[in-house]
């Protein structure tokens, strides 16, 4: 994959609606091939960057390019027509015109490009075998299932040969065994087309599984941007830390002790040795811990076992202590573990990761 | 992101003039802004223009005798209180105005109690008890909503005229042999009753909504606690309807208002005046701003009625019971009065619902009016020839022809239908356009003004509007010129009282029309036109129908808002319905009523068919 020829660049692009800021200010270089994924809470503005990228929505600040092409800028008053940036979009509600059969809305855009009728008949049937549904041209979308709605709704998009595919929350309508069948397609369809993909979603599986890279937004800043595997291993901040895991992740306050030219982290019973220097003049800092990265040995801290919740794959497991701090677990079935057993508890070796208590940046 | 390698393209020309071009090409702003324009002509002006009249000389005030008295001078156009004084504070203050307010409020208040009692009584039975065959009960009860509301003042006089205002004896004189007093035959209490008969419907149909929608767990639960059956219904039935019954006062009372056909029928024989009476009277006697300043008063109470509607909305939503969908409502069981109930309510709808149409379709029938006796039957005045002579060889009617015969209604009915059909599609046009501008460009200050200006007609009696678009458009303004007396004013005027309707529909209709349907268009590249006629149109389409179809049969019916504005040329069948009966032809105005009493019906009745829903709720307009 080339992944070096710049696509899409946001521009300290901001959108406001009303008193409400959605996007603000972001930063955001996009390449050839990539599969980028906005991952976000509910509101955050994923939705909002997409739009304003498709030129579906007007930004209120900052620049777009795409392909070394000014297609916005609020100062100058550049504003290229949707049509003309080379996208294709598809909803989150499909957007399938109901009133038209599946060959018409997808035969639409090309008649709108004035193509000849036969060329049309030609390419629509071609899209249609494309993505398994030659036999359904004159259904109309009420007429089909959740997933052939969507199929329609992304040949819909490929027959106009975009360079660049948005997706908005594609799969949320699905339920849960025909969103994973549909997950592995629009990978397949990334890898045939490598066309340049942005997409929205806020169920970080679904990133995770799909994506070349991650953007992680909040409140409409972004928080790291990074692939699937820099995220998970290197949250950027707390923010990042909280939202990607799950079960979700433990934090505790650390306090830091120099004994010798050594650097500890005092927490939850834990003391951890770090490299010196990172904490610089701090007394204080967080702590976090994934509930995979603990293991059982003999030399840990006690916790007393609290509830169990066993997934048939894995268990997930609640612990406390005396002093009031509790961890989430999360071990394979091996582990033998009941309610109110003791277990003595370890971190695994570097699998933590350390914030500032202000900023909430990562220091480590 | 190190990626210095994007360089930036040397952007061209004025920033400010792409910004204008970009702007001025989005099609809810343009439309926005050219719907605007349109608004305040209709709108706007009318307002200015009446507030304009009632302040200053008009030619006509040469003659009033303030002015002869005082040696005024009179300047067209010139400022002065005389009207003022003349309407407020003279001698004939109470003649014109007290008296004509007095009367108003009387038959208002009075049909708005009267119709309500009726409504929700036959609302609750329909809903709420066991009574049988209710839902033809339910049909035939909305009747009068769909039809004019004169037809029934007709039907009264038929009924109850005397000879002592001259003409021939009614129903009631011909049996009984005496004369009903006076106030049996004409002035408030028959205008009250048959108003009532009209009005009835809508507390109908809004308390029948809410009856349906409470949960009748919440009564039960508090029958379980010991409350006792009226208890329960005074405190908890009576509060959860509260909000229907209060918008169905507040509508009933605010349409009471303005109504003019039946004060006309029944009031002016005796001279009784209502404040729309009086306008029509004032205009038709050339006093132009004496009568706008009575319009204006109209529209100050309707806005107030219309203000407080909107409050009491406003608050009923914190009145909706959440409750499981399928909930069974347990209705009252009426036990040995179930049929004794169901008698009378049939009965109701036979003498009062039915009984109108029949009394005025035999009417057609009679070749002396008032003789109610079989060899009085005649077919003249639906298809008799010119000059048909009767059995006493009397020229019938006049010497005119049957209705169905006579060119004059020929065109009249022509007349009719063209306006009908012209305003309906234009109304129909203009509301999915306002609603595409109102929608789309939701949360700007074009798309509020839009929303507010267009539902600014509502507060307009329909004789009001009229007779501000008569003084209005009586002589040339800017390149339009004159349109007194052409059809064309017909069809601005009955396009521009539809508006809120129109705006409402449309709104409603787009509103269902996913924002991103439209958005799927404009990322292949489709221009407005293309959307709006491939994806927009076909989506709204039904919506749009049913619109034409609602408008035509307003139109059709429409009476008090064209009155002052139709001349002979352009007369319509309910002016013509107005004049024969004015005229003492009952024949004729009863046969072309019921032609238009049956257009409504069959129309309505298309609706329903094709919509599968129950439209009567846009009909009020
Ligand atoms: N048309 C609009 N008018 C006003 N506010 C809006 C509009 N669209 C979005 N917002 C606001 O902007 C913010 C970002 O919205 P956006 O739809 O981009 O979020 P999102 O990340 O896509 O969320 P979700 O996951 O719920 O789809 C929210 O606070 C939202 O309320
Ligand atoms: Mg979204």
């Amino acid at each position: 994959m080339d992944n070096n020829k710049l696509k899409i660049r946001l521009d300290k692009l901001r959108k406001e609606f009303g008193d409400v800021v959605a996007v603000n200010d972001i930063n955001l270089d996009i390449y050839e091939g990539d599969f980028l994924t906005l991952l976000g809470p509910s509101g955050c503005g994923k939705t909002t960057t997409l739009r304003a990228i498709s030129g579906l929505e007007e930004a209120s600040g900052g620049k777009i390019f795409i392909d070394n092409h000014l297609v916005f800028s609020k100062k100058d008053e550049v504003f290229v027509a949707p049509s003309k940036r080379n996208l294709g979009l598809i909803f989150q509600s499909y957007a399938l015109w109901p009133h038209m059969t599946v060959y018409e809305n997808i035969a639409f855009g090309l008649k709108v490009k004035k193509l000849p009728s036969g060329e049309v008949a030609k390419k629509v049937k071609a899209i249609l075998e494309d993505v398994q549904l030659d036999e359904y041209g004159e259904r109309y979308p009420s007429e089909l299932s959740g997933g052939q709605q969507q199929r329609v709704a992304i040949a819909r998009m490929l027959v106009n040969q975009p360079q660049i595919f948005l997706m908005d929350e594609p799969l949320s309508n699905l339920d849960a065994q025909l969103r994973m069948e549909m997950r592995s397609e629009l990978k397949q369809l990334h890898t045939r087309t490598k066309a340049t993909t942005i997409y929205v979603t806020h169920d970080q599986e679904e990133a995770m599984t799909l994506s070349t890279r991650i953007c992680v937004m909040n409140e409409g800043i972004i928080r790291q941007v990074g692939t699937p595997e820099e995220i998970y291993s290197r949250p950027a901040d707390i923010f990042v830390a909280s939202f990607i895991s799950n079960p979700k992740m433990n934090f505790f306050i650390g306090k830091v002790e120099n004994i010798k030219d050594k650097t500890f982290i005092e927490a939850g019973g834990f003391s951890i040795e770090i490299p010196s220097g990172i904490v610089g003049a701090r007394k204080e800092l967080r702590l976090a811990v994934r509930p995979e990265d603990f293991y059982v040995s003999d030399k840990g801290v006690p916790y007393t076992v609290q509830t169990r919740l066993p997934t048939g794959r894995s268990q997930i497991v609640m612990v406390g202590n005396q002093s009031g701090a509790s961890i989430t677990l999360l071990f394979n079935t091996e582990v033998n573990i009941q309610a109110d057993d003791i277990i003595h508890l370890s971190i695994k070796q570097e699998k933590y990761h350390l914030f500032d208590n202000d900023s909430g940046k990562r220091l480590n | 992101m190190g990626s210095a390698g994007m360089e930036v393209p040397a952007v061209g020309g004025s920033p400010l003039l792409r910004k204008w071009i970009r702007n001025l090409t989005m099609p809810q702003r343009v439309i926005g802004l050219l719907l605007l324009v349109l608004l305040v002509f209709f709108v706007i002006m009318p307002a200015i223009n009446i507030v304009y009249t009632s302040l200053t000389f008009s030619l006509s005030d040469r003659r009033l005798p303030q002015v002869v008295d005082r040696g005024l001078e009179v300047v067209p156009g010139e400022f002065t209180t005389i009207h003022l004084e003349r309407v407020f504070w003279s001698k004939l203050t109470k003649k014109m105005f007290l008296i004509p307010l007095r009367n108003t409020l009387i038959i208002t208040l009075g049909l708005t109690a009267l119709s309500m009692l009726i409504g929700s009584t036959l609302a609750w039975l329909v809903v709420r008890t066991n009574l049988p065959w209710k839902r033809g009960i339910a049909n035939f009860a909305s009747i009068p909503y769909i039809i004019p509301s004169w037809p029934i003042a007709l039907a009264w006089i038929s009924v109850f005229k005397n000879t002592k205002l001259g003409g021939n004896p009614g129903w009631f004189q011909y049996i009984f042999k005496v004369p009903p007093p006076d106030w049996i035959s004409y002035g408030p209490l028959p205008i009250i009753i048959t108003l009532s008969l009209h009005y009835y419907a809508f507390s109908f149909i809004t308390v029948s909504g809410a009856l349906a929608s409470i949960d009748s767990r919440l009564e039960e639960t508090a029958e379980l606690m010991g409350a006792s059956k009226f208890r329960v219904m005074r405190k908890i039935t009576l509060p959860l309807v509260m909000p229907a019954l209060m918008s169905a006062f507040i509508l009933t009372f605010s349409k009471g208002i303005g109504t003019f056909g039946t004060p006309a029928f029944l009031g002016l024989p005796v001279r009784f005046f209502t404040l729309s009476t009086q306008v029509y009277s004032n205009v038709k006697n050339n006093l132009p701003g004496d009568a706008y300043l009575l319009a204006i008063v109209m529209i100050l109470i309707s806005s107030i009625t219309i203000y407080m509607n909107a409050k009491v909305i406003g608050a009923r939503r914190s009145f909706v019971t959440i409750s499981g969908k399928g909930f069974t409502a347990k209705l009252v069981n009426l036990r040995k009065f179930r049929w004794i109930v169901f008698a009378l309510v049939i009965l109701f709808i036979l003498i009062f619902v039915i009984g109108p149409l029949y009394i005025l379709t035999w009417q057609t029938f009679m070749e002396v009016d008032g003789d109610y006796s079989l060899r009085n039957f005649t077919l003249h005045y639906w298809i008799g020839p010119d000059g048909a002579t009767g059995r006493l060889g009397q020229l019938l009617g006049e010497g005119q022809a049957g209705i169905l015969r006579n060119s004059e209604i020929w065109r009249a009915a022509w007349n009719s239908i063209r306006l009908a059909l012209t305003v309906s599609i234009l109304a129909a046009i203009l509301g999915v356009l306002l609603g595409y501008a109102i929608v789309r460009g939701r949360g700007t200050k074009l798309s509020k003004s839009l929303d507010s200006l267009s539902f600014a007609p509502y507060v307009f009696p329909g004789i009001a509007f009229g007779a501000v678009y008569l003084g209005m458009f009586a002589k040339r303004i800017g390149p339009i010129p004159a349109l007194y007396g052409t059809f064309a004013l017909l069809v601005l005027v009955s396009l521009a009282k539809r508006l809120p309707f129109s705006s409402r529909t449309g709104t409603a209709a787009m509103l269902q029309v996913d924002k991103e349907l439209e958005e799927a268009g404009v990322l292949v590249g489709a221009g407005f036109f293309r959307r709006f006629m491939k994806i927009i149109f076909p989506l709204t389409k039904s919506g749009f129908m049913a619109g034409i179809l609602l408008s035509f049969i307003t139109t059709m019916r429409e009476l008090s808002l064209i009155v002052l504005l139709v001349t002979p040329s352009t007369k319509v069948l309910t002016t013509m319905i107005f004049r024969y009966t004015e005229g003492g032809y009952h024949q004729y105005g009863d046969a072309i009523t019921m032609f238009v009493v049956m257009i409504s019906l069959v129309g309505t009745l298309i609706i329903r068919k094709a919509q599968k829903t129950d439209l009567s709720k846009g009909i009020g307009g």
